[in-house]
């Protein structure tokens, strides 16, 4: 960690704040302090620099026209960029997704991404609105990956990143994969408080920030009643 | 009126009296549904020798729409579409069902706007506020915006009665003028009735930049879009009126948003000529609005009601509740819209201290919410469960839509 306390930041929130993206720092900073972390959540708008020694970086999700702007803004601020290179954990939720790529499509223009990750994002024949699950990546030891996606774009993964997880409800990039990660850069298209359905992922970006192997448990009851009420919602949906 | 209207206005007002019957909700939607099958330009031909206002929003609206036809009352006889069916089906519905009326207040489905603005054409539009709603479904904000300000540019000689509060709001109803193609902009009656939610207007519809606030006032930091200075004011539990006269406001309905949905209604009145100390006792005869706010007495608890859709109306509703035991009921049936994630968009900090109870679809959904929120809370299988659970006395009950209809069909009381 980079000081005393873990530092988050919740990038752009009067840009990427569409569906309750406020909820995954509320969930991470939450989880650091039950474990006695200090935590320090910043909220940095757009009209300003953007630090580059936070441990944690958010970035929601927005319409075309602040996703757009949002990522010109961090290419020409580049404290994200600064922040990857020293380490830093990034977690991209629907269009802070996408822009975390090479290229993404806003108000039918193809626009310039972060190039963070070996990503491309177009647009899809139709939106992709409802339940979205899958199997998470074995390599990250996670359980299933549960969330709600509405959004109009289709990722396409380059050989640098690998998928999130493999989709068993919903469309993710394309209907087969979902989501994408490397190092400590992680998206995906399970929107808005995407942690609150699976605390174990934000315990991973936990892990990430800290170089802790291992988190003590926390008292999961509500959201592992959520997770399988959705879990029964979707094969119910199926069959 | 043509005779296929009068025969499409009889049928719908008999499908109306029939679902009712048949105890298929109030009728107001199927009736207007079969009148516009017979006759599509029903609305159009039931508008026609009426002065009518019209009333947007995403919040709000039924409660001003209430209001207004209260105070429109003065002048006359008033058909409204006052239990919320407001889509073309239902304004058709309204007016069938009331007969020749020299009035007409109606709420419009903000994306039904531009729609209901060529039919009806309205004396006066209301525009109430513009957030962030069922975003699977619903427009996002931004684009509503644009949808209003274009439905406006063709209807300039509608008088609008606009929040100065809101910039999506303001600048929806301000669009550019275009001498040389005949179009000025409408002539825009300002109020400000206070807006606790900001986080959809951070952003200037215009141009992109950032919108400061100060205290009531807010600019764009990059172009000339700014609170324009508002002429109907809340002040206190009262209303200023543009000649500064301050006339008090007692009303049956709870919390400071009613305050200012009741001079947004005299505002609008006032566009018809009504003056506001006429209009102003009308005010507090009404006692709740298609069932919101009722308050029903049940085991020695008395139970009161408040729906609350959207982020920006679950403010509104903390702010109505009194400090007592307080149940919550969240449903995500395609009514409330399917996605929960504006939950998170709600600060519930405000219940603390309080008894608080959740139920309905969704509330595993709410129980994490509230876990990190900090707000201490019960789960309940049903509503009888919900009231078992409290001492006898007050009992707040707020809940999305099909929650609350829920919890009203539970009552058993229709308004």
């Amino acid at each position: 960690m980079s000081t005393e306390s873990l530092r988050i930041v919740w990038i752009y929130p009067d840009l990427l704040s569409t569906y309750g993206d406020r909820g995954n720092a509320l969930i991470l900073a939450r989880r650091a302090r039950q474990r006695g972390m200090p935590v320090e959540v910043m909220e940095v708008r757009s009209d300003q620099r953007l630090p580059a020694t936070a441990d944690i970086y958010l970035v929601g999700g927005g319409e075309d026209g602040p996703q757009a702007l949002g990522a010109q803004r961090l290419i020409a601020d580049g404290g994200l960029h600064r922040a990857v290179a020293q380490g830093s954990v990034v977690f991209g939720v629907c269009a802070g997704y996408q822009l975390l790529g090479m290229s993404f499509f806003a108000k039918g223009v193809q626009c310039r991404g972060l190039e963070l990750l070996d990503l491309q994002s177009d647009r899809g024949p139709s939106r992709a609105v409802g339940e979205l699950a899958g199997e998470i990546d074995p390599r990250l030891g996670l359980p299933a990956l549960t969330g709600f996606e509405n959004h109009g774009g289709r990722t396409h993964l380059g050989p640098e990143v690998s998928p999130l997880a493999r989709v068993s409800a919903g469309v993710g990039n394309d209907g087969s994969t979902e989501g994408a990660w490397r190092g400590k850069l992680l998206g995906t298209y399970s929107h808005g408080p995407a942690l609150a359905r699976n605390p174990a992922l934000a315990d991973l970006l936990l892990r990430w920030a800290t170089g802790a192997h291992q988190l003590p448990p926390l008292d999961d009851t509500w959201s592992d009643r959520l997770r399988s009420e959705r879990r029964a919602a979707v094969a119910a949906a199926r069959a | 009126m043509p005779l296929r209207a009068k025969v499409a206005s009889s049928v719908s007002r008999t499908a109306a009296a029939l679902s009712r019957a048949a105890g298929r909700g109030d009728g107001s939607v199927i009736g207007g549904w079969i009148g516009l099958k017979i006759d599509p330009d029903l609305l159009a031909h039931l508008s026609a020798g009426r002065a009518i206002a019209l009333v947007s929003g995403t919040n709000g609206k039924t409660t001003t729409t209430r209001l207004t036809a209260a105070a429109v009352g003065v002048l006359g006889r008033v058909a409204t579409n006052s239990f919320g069916a407001n889509m073309p089906t239902g304004h058709t519905s309204a007016l069938a069902k009331a007969g020749s009326t020299p009035y007409a207040v109606l709420e419009v489905d903000e994306h039904y706007l531009a729609q209901v603005l060529e039919a009806t054409e309205p004396h006066v539009v209301a525009l109430l506020n513009l957030s962030r709603d069922q975003l699977d479904r619903a427009k996002e904000v931004a684009m509503m915006a644009q949808l209003w300000r274009a439905a406006l540019v063709r209807h300039t000689d509608v008088r609008v009665v606009a929040n100065a509060d809101d910039p999506m709001v303001v600048w929806a109803a301000t669009p550019p003028a275009d001498p040389a193609r005949g179009i000025n902009p409408p002539h825009v009656t300002w109020f400000s009735a206070g807006q606790r939610w900001h986080d959809d207007s951070w952003v200037c519809p215009e141009c992109g930049s950032t919108i400061q606030r100060n205290g009531d006032q807010w600019w764009c930091t990059g172009c000339a879009l700014r609170r324009p200075d508002p002429q109907w004011v809340v002040e206190d539990e009262g209303v200023l009126d543009p000649t500064g006269a301050w006339h008090k406001v007692s009303l049956q309905l709870p919390g400071k948003v009613n305050v200012g949905n009741a001079a947004t209604a005299l505002a609008v009145a006032a566009e018809f000529g009504v003056r506001p100390v006429d209009a102003v006792s009308r005010l507090g005869i009404v006692t709740s609005v298609a069932g919101r706010y009722a308050q029903v007495d049940k085991d020695g608890r008395n139970i009161r009601l408040l729906l609350a859709k959207n982020p920006a109306s679950w403010l509104e509703a903390f702010d109505m509740a009194d400090d007592a035991p307080t149940l919550l009921s969240i449903n995500a049936r395609d009514p409330d819209g399917l996605d929960t994630s504006w939950l998170f968009d709600v600060d519930f900090a405000p219940l603390r201290g309080r008894q608080v109870l959740i139920t309905g679809d969704r509330a595993y959904d709410l129980a994490v919410r509230l876990d990190v929120n900090d707000v201490p809370f019960q789960h309940v299988r049903t509503f009888e469960d919900a009231i078992r659970s409290v001492p006898p006395g007050r009992l707040e009950v707020i809940a999305n839509y099909t929650a609350f209809q829920d919890i009203r069909a539970e009552l058993d009381r229709v308004n």
